[in-house]
């Protein structure tokens, strides 16, 4: 319980002190920080458009974050969400664009649970690596999104049909069938690239949530994470937990890749690097601090930063990478928890050495007066 | 009360943390070349005191004196430069240096740009002798005996000119004869006017080493007074604040069929080397069959081999007529198994769970506990409560992480979820290490309740008290073999103690033998 106040403390310590450090500089350079942030607001919630745009950008961070969340739970470090989702989106998209003809309602699970599907193995791989032979998460992840990477444009240029390809670089859109876009929400949004995606993404929080306090095998995933020692004498298998719980951290990241590609681009065209959201969706994780309400917010902030900033240029002339400084501070700030942490207690312990200096004042004059009883007594 | 100035006088020490007082108006006062034993159970208070002396926290009120003048001990250095060494628990020795560099770590003498060995060594030479240590100064930390490294720890603090030296719990890693040896030298020791504070809780090293004795009961120091004359009894009385019974009585065994046979096992430990070899034991319902041993001598691979944690290079291990030789964890629990850990911390439980997920370990995927993979919280909260109030688990409730409940308390649900599940065998490895007589003598109880009810019961333990006080017959184990099986009502400590060296039975008796002839 403290430990999840604490984290809400550090969060929210670490979001201030990070505009706090934009406001300054923008003041050194010249900027009037004020309205910096009132365009960066102004151009999140001006319109249902840019509304439409914050949810938008919101739906993927909220599937990687939640995927980051479950692998660290399990005490590991999944570096390759990106390439994860990566699967999941080429996936999609091409299983999308073969199939022309199939009804929607065929169509739309199916092709959710097949980019899911393709994350969760992407994902699995390094698990499976790390559960039989003791290799680093870490580095198999890292070097799996470029194998992904690469591998997703080759596809795209020299494997998929000319049929389905506007050009060499990009796919044909999908179509009505496969998409996850909704007219009344495109309507509401004027024209924004919403989906069903951010639904979807609501959802899996509860899944997720549900599945990792509430089920035998999230109680087993949790045991393995917090001491592998104690789980194994407990008749656990921390080598299938290790392969489940990547493969459920990478299936969320295959399906954020999905909604990518089915809601929000409606294409797949050739990337020229990892994708971000895998790697924003860490941050995110880092700022929600493992709880999965904090996922939720922590999204919402990166997501209202980014689109805000993208405003920012035109009505206030401070330059867009001003927010990019921001988010960094804030992750900086996440890092440093400790920082805030010792800052916090610091803050503590000078309170208490007040109230002890008053207490030990108190406690002298009462002392004396017992030393003198005791000596009379011998 | 002498007259003389104490070398140390601790007054009226309060310390809380929060709205906790872990010491409560403590009053502590040590002569010169005296032996003070701190006495308190787990939780009493003495780390508390003993960190304020040390440096390592501040009291809330109170004072301090040294030789009579009042003294702020703010940090670890003041307590150095006022003369405090402290020998820990758990010693803190670099293996691969030798002794004299380990001593000087920290303040080295340097010649020129080299270390200036030659001169340090001299002096721990000298020290050595003075005060009957014999520890060789050129000697590897790893190629001498847990004893020596423990010797090495106080010439440490002798070496850098401590006059009051404290004692955290020192014989808990040592053997009976290496005990003997440590009470000696603390009798050397305080013979050159060096004043000791040891901390325990066992009160036959009381009796043998202290001259006075301060008890200390949740935060408070009930008495001081001189140990000659006082009985253990009493000791254990007035550190619990109730009668205690130290030797749970126990009628004669009843046995039944073999419920554990262990056959030529082999166990090789973490660097592959045979831990275990040629390992053959027999234990029947309705006994408890108690290992003897010095740490390290095939213990833990001999447990972790027969539970499943590690793999058994060859031999058998047969419970009720059935295989489980290099079955799974989970596999040999459900054949009947129940298992107290010798690690509490790190393989009985979940520390970062809570308590009542803690006693759900073993059944949770099993209904009631689940149902369709989906946890039931509120029977999981059932079993927890039940339990925490069968087995007197004392904690702020069950929704408590584990790793905020005292030692005591977090062995005691271990025991309370392994005992539960109502098994043919208990593996019980140093079920009472770290724990106080109370908590003790609790558990000892349960154990041979769980004999009594038939069940088979192995024990493991470092402690030649707890094996003599629960076993029915006692297997020593040396280097990874039996030297010896013997029934509890024939032996005796130093039996014991001599075939933990590796003696075998006969030239161990023979010793004795002679030794009472001389």
């Amino acid at each position: 319980m403290t430990a999840q106040k604490n984290s809400f403390s550090v969060a929210l310590f670490s979001v201030l002190f990070g505009l706090i450090i934009g406001a300054v500089i923008m003041l050194v350079f010249g900027y009037n920080p004020i309205s910096g942030y009132v365009a960066l607001l102004g151009s999140a919630f001006g319109s249902m458009q840019d509304i439409g745009s914050v949810l938008t950008q919101m739906t993927p961070l909220i599937l990687t974050a939640l995927g980051f969340t479950v692998a660290q739970t399990a005490g590991f470090f999944n570096i390759g969400l990106s390439g994860q989702a990566l699967a999941g989106w080429v996936g999609a998209v091409w299983y999308a664009l073969s199939f022309p003809d199939m009804p929607a309602y065929l169509m739309i699970p199916s092709a959710l649970i097949l980019g899911t599907g393709l994350g969760a193995l992407a994902s699995a791989i390094p698990g499976w690596l790390r559960a039989q032979f003791g290799a680093s998460e870490v580095i198999v992840t890292i070097m799996m999104n470029y194998i992904l990477l690469f591998l997703g444009n080759n596809i795209l240029q020299n494997t998929m049909a000319k049929g389905i390809k506007d050009s060499a670089e990009t796919t044909k859109q999908v179509g009505a069938n496969a998409s996850l876009q909704m007219k009344w929400l495109t309507d509401l949004t004027q024209g924004s690239s919403i989906s069903a995606g951010i639904f979807i993404a609501l959802l899996m929080i509860v899944v997720v949530w549900f599945i990792m306090t509430k089920t035998t095998l999230g109680f087993e995933i949790r045991a393995v994470g917090l001491n592998a020692d104690a789980a194994k004498y407990a008749g656990m298998s921390a080598k299938r937990n290790a392969v489940v719980a990547m493969a459920i951290s990478g299936g969320l990241a295959g399906l954020a890749g999905t909604i990518e590609g089915l809601g929000n681009y409606l294409n797949f065209f050739t990337q020229n690097g990892s994708p971000a959201i895998g790697f924003d969706g860490m941050a995110v994780a880092l700022l929600g601090g493992g709880s999965y309400l904090g996922v939720l917010a922590a999204a919402a902030i990166f997501s209202v930063l980014k689109i805000g900033g993208l405003g920012m240029p035109m009505s206030s002339g401070v330059p867009f990478e001003l927010v990019d400084i921001v988010t960094a501070s804030i992750i900086f700030f996440v890092g440093a928890s400790y920082l805030i942490q010792l800052i916090q207690k610091r803050v503590q312990a000078m309170d208490e050495k007040a109230a002890q200096t008053a207490a030990a004042k108190k406690a002298a004059k009462v002392g004396s007066a017992t030393d003198k009883n005791q000596k009379g007594g011998e | 009360m002498t007259e003389s100035t104490p070398v140390i006088e601790m007054r009226h020490i309060v310390k809380k943390f929060g709205d906790f007082a872990a010491n409560d108006d403590i009053n502590l006062q040590v002569q010169q070349g005296e032996i003070h034993a701190l006495l308190g159970e787990n939780g009493a208070g003495k780390s508390t005191l003993m960190n304020i002396l040390t440096g390592l926290l501040q009291p809330t009120s109170g004072e301090i004196l040294i030789n009579g003048q009042q003294v702020s001990v703010d940090s670890p250095s003041k307590s150095d430069a006022l003369g405090i060494g402290m020998v820990h628990q758990h010693f803190m020795l670099i293996d691969a240096f030798t002794v004299t560099e380990n001593i000087i770590l920290g303040s080295e003498v340097t010649k020129g740009l080299s270390l200036d060995t030659k001169s340090a060594a001299k002096k721990i030479q000298a020290l050595s002798e003075q005060y009957g240590l014999q520890v060789d100064p050129y000697a590897k930390i790893s190629d001498i005996s847990v004893g020596q490294q423990q010797r090495v720890e106080i010439l440490k603090t002798l070496y850098r000119g401590a006059d009051i030296l404290i004692f955290d719990e020192p014989t808990a890693v040592l053997t009976p004869q290496e005990i003997d040896e440590l009470i000696t030298i603390l009798h050397n020791l305080a013979k050159e006017g060096k004043s000791i504070i040891l901390i325990t809780h066992k009160l036959d090293e009381i009796r043998a080493a202290a001259d006075t004795v301060t008890v200390i009961r949740a935060g408070k120091s009930i008495d001081t007074f001189p140990v000659a004359g006082v009985s253990s009894q009493a000791l254990a009385d007035l550190m619990v604040g109730r009668e205690v019974s130290f030797k749970t009585t126990k009628a004669d065994a009843v046995t039944g069929e073999t419920v554990l046979s262990i056959d030529n096992l082999e166990v090789h430990d973490a660097r592959g080397v045979a831990a275990v070899k040629d390992f053959s034991l027999a234990v029947k319902a309705g006994e408890i069959v108690g290992i003897a041993g010095i740490d390290g001598n095939g213990q833990t691979e001999l447990i972790q081999g027969i539970t499943g944690l590690t793999k058994v290079q060859s031999g058998r291990v047969v419970l009720q007529g059935q295989e489980i030789t290099n079955k799974k964890p989970r596999q040999i629990t459900e054949a009947g198994v129940g298992h107290i850990p010798e690690d509490r911390l790190r393989f009985g439980m979940e520390v970062e769970m809570t308590l009542s997920e803690n006693l759900a370990l073993q059944t949770y995927y099993k209904s009631p506990l689940s149902r369709h993979g989906v946890l039931q919280t509120d029977e999981m909260d059932k079993l927890a409560n039940q339990l925490v109030k069968e087995f007197d688990v004392r904690s702020a409730g069950i929704q408590v992480l584990a790793g905020s409940m005292s030692g005591g308390n977090q062995q005691k649900a271990v025991i309370a979820r392994e005992l539960n599940r109502d098994n043919e065998l208990v593996i019980a490895a140093q079920p009472t290490r770290g724990l106080d007589v109370g908590a003790i003598e609790y558990i000892h109880q349960r154990l041979i309740a769980q004999r009594n009810a038939g069940k088979a019961v192995l024990v493991v333990s470092f402690e030649l008290d707890e094996i003599l006080n629960l076993s029915d017959r006692i297997a020593v184990i040396n280097a990874g073999k039996i030297v010896g099986i013997v029934d509890a009502k024939d032996t005796n400590k130093q039996e014991l103690g001599l075939l933990m060296t590796g003696m075998s039975l006969s030239d161990a008796r023979a010793a004795l033998k002679e030794e009472v002839d001389a």
